[in-house]
């Protein structure tokens, strides 16, 4: 139980930081918006509107890639993280704390992006709604894992989407299927294995990630 | 070691070139699967050896496994980019283009390299010690892991990227060619074993280079 106080206590901390700062979730609704309207220029006038679906997932994984950069970056800058690692917490409870917290951030963004896709493209199914809720979990579960990776090094912010974004082409797939197949089941099951095995695996050593 | 790896290799590419029967669909071009394959199959190796080393090192906490790891995703790296490069050549004798998208290993050899230049990154940009060998090593787990999730991914994309695959009807091997592809498949596994050996040696004599030129300013 107290794992789940210590979650639950770490994301809203990062939620409270948020609502006083107000940096990360602005940026990611702009962008979004931007990226969409942007991608309506980039598709031609002729082109099939199943090519559109694809455009949404682009939209959504580069705007996780804004939001989930920033994660960790505040936790080295102002050493929260040693403090964090020293607190007598489990070290997995770190990272679902960042998961949950970006889980938000994302799912606020998406909010905004799946209305706004219905108006400027076409309308949203519900295999789509479903696979971009799937999508979400695997997104922030190995997003979280690798900024934190990404936070220990030089680079930061330029490592992290090139880390990120091999790693998430399976999503792309599971999320693309899902909206375009007739058969959509397998793929929203293919990515609720994604979010499984990654997330057990993301989970299992994230402690070592952080460790000094 | 060395010797090995040169002779088995040697036989496998004469094998390979004169004895094996010629393949009656694709004629010659089809024996560069000899090399294709077994290097493709050393490159799996070298990437679950480096994923096997870098469990011991979290599991351990020895250090040495650290440039162990890191050395056979070198190498799988360098067998990766190989196999790229001949599969490549493969499709482009075979089916005219230089990269097919329905192809599934080269598809997946392309995550994989894109996934393993991002592990080089990561790694050069991290502080030397303890800290960037555990890091690296569960970049490197993750790596083993997205191997099977990727493929299953490319094989449910075929269905909507790709309608119609070019159906190669599955390589019945006969027995000669079977045979001539195991002693493909062990030249490049020795080569792949020698290498690394080598690259491993030198990396250590790097870094005992480094420690002594250190002691010598100190002292």
């Amino acid at each position: 139980m107290t794992y789940a106080k210590d979650v639950v206590a770490l994301a809203r901390k990062d939620l409270l930081l948020e609502l006083r700062a107000r940096e990360t979730l602005p940026a990611m609704l702009l962008f979004v918006l931007a990226t969409l309207v942007a991608l309506r220029f980039a598709l031609p006038a002729d082109a099939s509107e199943r090519a559109s679906v694809g455009l949404l997932w682009v939209a959504i994984l580069f705007t996780a890639l804004l939001g989930i950069t920033r994660a960790f970056i505040p936790e080295r800058e102002q050493r929260v993280l040693d403090g964090l690692v020293l607190a007598p917490v489990d070290r997995s409870a770190i990272w679902l704390g960042k998961v949950v917290a970006t889980l938000a951030f994302l799912g606020a963004a998406e909010l905004v992006a799946l209305p706004a896709f219905g108006l400027f493209f076409e309308s949203v199914t519900w295999s789509t709604v479903a696979a971009v809720a799937l999508a979400d979990v695997g997104i922030c579960a190995v997003g979280a894992i690798l900024a934190a990776m990404a936070a220990a090094g030089r680079a930061r912010e330029l490592l992290f989407p090139v880390l990120f974004l091999p790693l998430s082409l399976p999503i792309l797939v599971g999320g693309v299927g899902a909206a375009v197949s007739a058969d959509p089941g397998r793929y929203l099951a293919f990515l609720a294995l994604y979010d499984g095995v990654f997330a057990i695996l993301a989970w299992a050593s994230f402690e070592y990630v952080v460790t000094e | 070691m060395a010797v090995a790896a040169a002779v088995v290799l040697v036989a496998g590419v004469a094998l390979a070139l004169l004895w094996a029967p010629e393949d009656a669909d694709q004629g010659p071009s089809q024996r560069i699967f000899y090399l294709h394959v077994p290097i493709a199959l050393t490159a799996y190796a070298c990437f679950g050896w480096g994923a096997w080393k870098a469990l011991r090192l979290l599991w351990t906490g020895d250090q040495r496994y650290d440039l162990e790891s890191y050395t056979a995703v070198h190498m799988g790296t360098i067998f990766g980019t190989l196999t790229l490069v001949t599969g490549s050549i493969w499709a482009r004798t075979s089916w005219g283009v230089w990269w097919s998208w329905g192809e599934r290993q080269l598809v997946l050899f392309l995550i994989l390299f894109l996934f393993y230049a991002a592990y080089f990154m990561l790694r050069f940009s991290l502080p030397e010690g303890p800290g960037r060998a555990r890091i690296s090593a569960v970049y490197a787990l993750f790596g083993v892991v997205l191997i099977p999730i990727s493929f299953l991914a490319i094989r449910l994309a075929e269905n909507f990227i790709h309608p119609v695959v070019f159906t190669r009807d599955g390589p019945q091997m006969s027995g000669d060619m079977f045979f001539t592809f195991c002693v493909c498949l062990a030249g490049t596994l020795l080569l792949a074993g020698t290498m690394y050996l080598n690259e491993l040696a030198g990396k250590r004599l790097d870094l005992r280079l480094r420690d002594l030129r250190e002691s010598l300013e100190l002292g």
